[in-house]
């Protein structure tokens, strides 16, 4: 009986249920993929500069953040905070913060890497042809490390919208936990739902996904000239 | 000069990102909030499992249903206040009440002698014990008769150290997971599988020819209502609505509603319920039992 799983889609509201669980997730990770990008170029920008301080503190954020689990991250900004500082964060806000930590570091790096991926006599031309230092960098290092910037951030944004199924672990109930609620609900009624709803969520994340990916191969084609 | 621009940027990095979402509230001395704080707010929060299907989970209007739940619904009617329901997951259950993030934890929660060092449990409302699970036409009714068989357990569960420690003469036959070793019964590989008695009983239910021939063995863990360590405001009352609540039978009505669809109705009610945080003695486990409601009550 194939097709017996799907019915527990429309059971009440379960597919809506779906969909807020899927906005719920969509929108943290659209919260700070937002501030990662903006603090990411600064905190880029910050690694390619030769001052040793700037160079051993950026490095130890960038470490930190990446040996840490993100499941810790939460752990300790969601209950931490709370029980050094009293400080009594929602967990959706707590989760904005580690995910906006979490990619300000992954983007700072990818920034630096574009940034010195730019040789170094695409500076000196500029300077010779005459440009100011700000207009070498208007006209010739930006568009250019932008361009290399965009599949990496691309990517950044996506892996960070599937990592917010670890949330759930401090209480947001996102696409993946709604779902698995409607599993156990049907657990005696409906055993063969599992499926179904697994591939409904490969396929919402994957209509969340994709247009991103579409807009980010198009801005490459754009900007290619 | 550079090095203080620096410094001011990277602080002013993470800061930002604190501030920029959201601003801090300082809770108040007591990490938790007293009886009377909770009537005033006119609101409860109280964790349970969203995905723990007949405990606590959530039904298809996305409202929360089962037998922790239909018990939580009671306490906030009879404190005349508004529940508010956090999804937990076990890993997480401690720190909630910890850190005061909820009232009350009431998510299938085992009463254990580390679990009774950070949080305050209540009296229990339900026990769990060991069962046995055995095919219909050579059905085990006593643990006796599994010496010279072979019993399937899955590995790393209470059933295995009981068997081990108080039946040697058994067979053990070991499986990494529950769907492994309930196909290893139903191809007849052993003799009898044995886990929880609310899981083999669930699961009896939906596979006719197999009866749970021994309902509650072993040693006894029940399950009961947490708060955070210390709010002793709260834990009276609902200790003292346990006990209320036993005159109507409360947890008779809660188990018919919320477990009976799932485990029939042949199986022994008290097996499972505990009215009014008062568990029977039975056989063996009696001093156990007595020190864990000690431990409870204390």
């Amino acid at each position: 009986m194939q097709d017996l799983g799907i019915r527990v889609l429309f059971m009440g509201n379960n597919f809506a249920r779906l969909l807020q669980g899927l906005w719920v997730a969509f929108r943290i990770a659209l919260i700070a993929v937002a501030f990662s990008m903006i603090l990411g170029i600064f905190l880029g920008i910050l690694m390619t500069w030769k001052n040793p301080v700037a160079r051993v503190l950026t490095r130890f954020y960038l470490e930190f953040i990446r040996i840490m689990p993100q499941l810790v991250l939460l752990f300790l900004v969601f209950f931490g905070l709370t029980k050094a500082f009293g400080i009594n964060l929602s967990g959706e806000t707590s989760a904005i913060i580690v995910f906006t930590f979490w990619g300000t570091a992954e983007m700072g790096d990818l920034v630096r890497g574009a940034l010195i991926s730019i040789p170094k006599h695409q500076y000196e031309s500029g300077e010779a042809l005459g440009l100011e230092k700000m207009q070498v960098y208007r006209y010739i290092i930006i568009p250019q490390t932008l361009r290399r910037l965009i599949p990496l951030a691309i990517n950044l944004t996506t892996r960070m919208i599937k990592t917010t199924s670890l949330i759930v672990l401090i209480g947001v109930v996102e696409v993946l936990k709604t779902g698995q609620q409607i599993i156990e609900a049907n657990r005696y009624t409906v055993p063969d739902s599992a499926l179904w709803i697994y591939g409904t969520i490969f396929f919402l994340y994957f209509l969340v996904c994709w247009p991103i990916s579409l807009l980010a191969s198009r801005l490459e084609k754009k900007w290619k000239n | 000069m550079k090095k203080n621009i620096v410094r001011a940027l990277t602080a002013a990095l993470s800061l930002a990102a604190i501030t920029a979402v959201g601003t801090p509230v300082h809770a108040e001395d007591a990490v938790y909030r007293t009886l009377d704080e909770i009537k005033e707010s006119g609101k409860i929060t109280i964790g349970v499992f969203s995905d723990k299907n007949p405990f606590g989970y959530v039904d298809e209007n996305g409202d929360y249903q089962g037998y922790d739940v239909y018990f939580a619904e009671r306490l906030a009617q009879d404190l005349g206040v508004e529940v508010e329901y956090v999804s937990t997951e076990p890993a997480s259950r401690v720190e909630y009440l910890e850190t005061g993030k909820v009232d009350i934890i009431l998510a299938n929660f085992t009463v254990t002698e580390e679990r009774a060092e950070a949080v305050d449990f209540a009296l229990p409302y339900m026990k769990v014990a060991l069962g046995v699970v055995s095919p219909d036409d050579a059905l085990i009714t006593s643990p006796e008769e599994l010496n010279g068989k072979t019993l399937i357990v899955a590995k790393g569960t209470t059933a295995e150290t009981f068997f081990t420690e108080n039946y040697p003469d058994v067979n053990l036959q070991k499986y990494d997971q529950y769907t492994e070793a309930y196909n290893a019964l139903l191809d007849g590989r052993g003799d009898a599988f044995s886990t929880d008695n609310t899981e083999v009983l669930a699961w009896a239910i939906q596979n006719p020819g197999f009866t749970v021939g021994i309902e509650s063995l072993g040693d006894l863990d029940t399950i009961a209502p947490a708060v955070t360590k210390g709010n002793e405001t709260l834990l009276n009352w609902i200790n003292d609505e346990i006990v209320a609540l036993a005159d109507e039978e409360f947890f008779h009505a809660d188990y018919k509603e919320t477990l009976e669809p799932v485990y029939g109705s042949e199986v022994d009610i008290d097996s499972l319920v505990v009215e009014g945080g008062v568990v029977e003695a039975a056989e063996d486990t009696a001093a156990e039992t007595e020190a864990a409601t000690e431990a409870v009550t204390e």
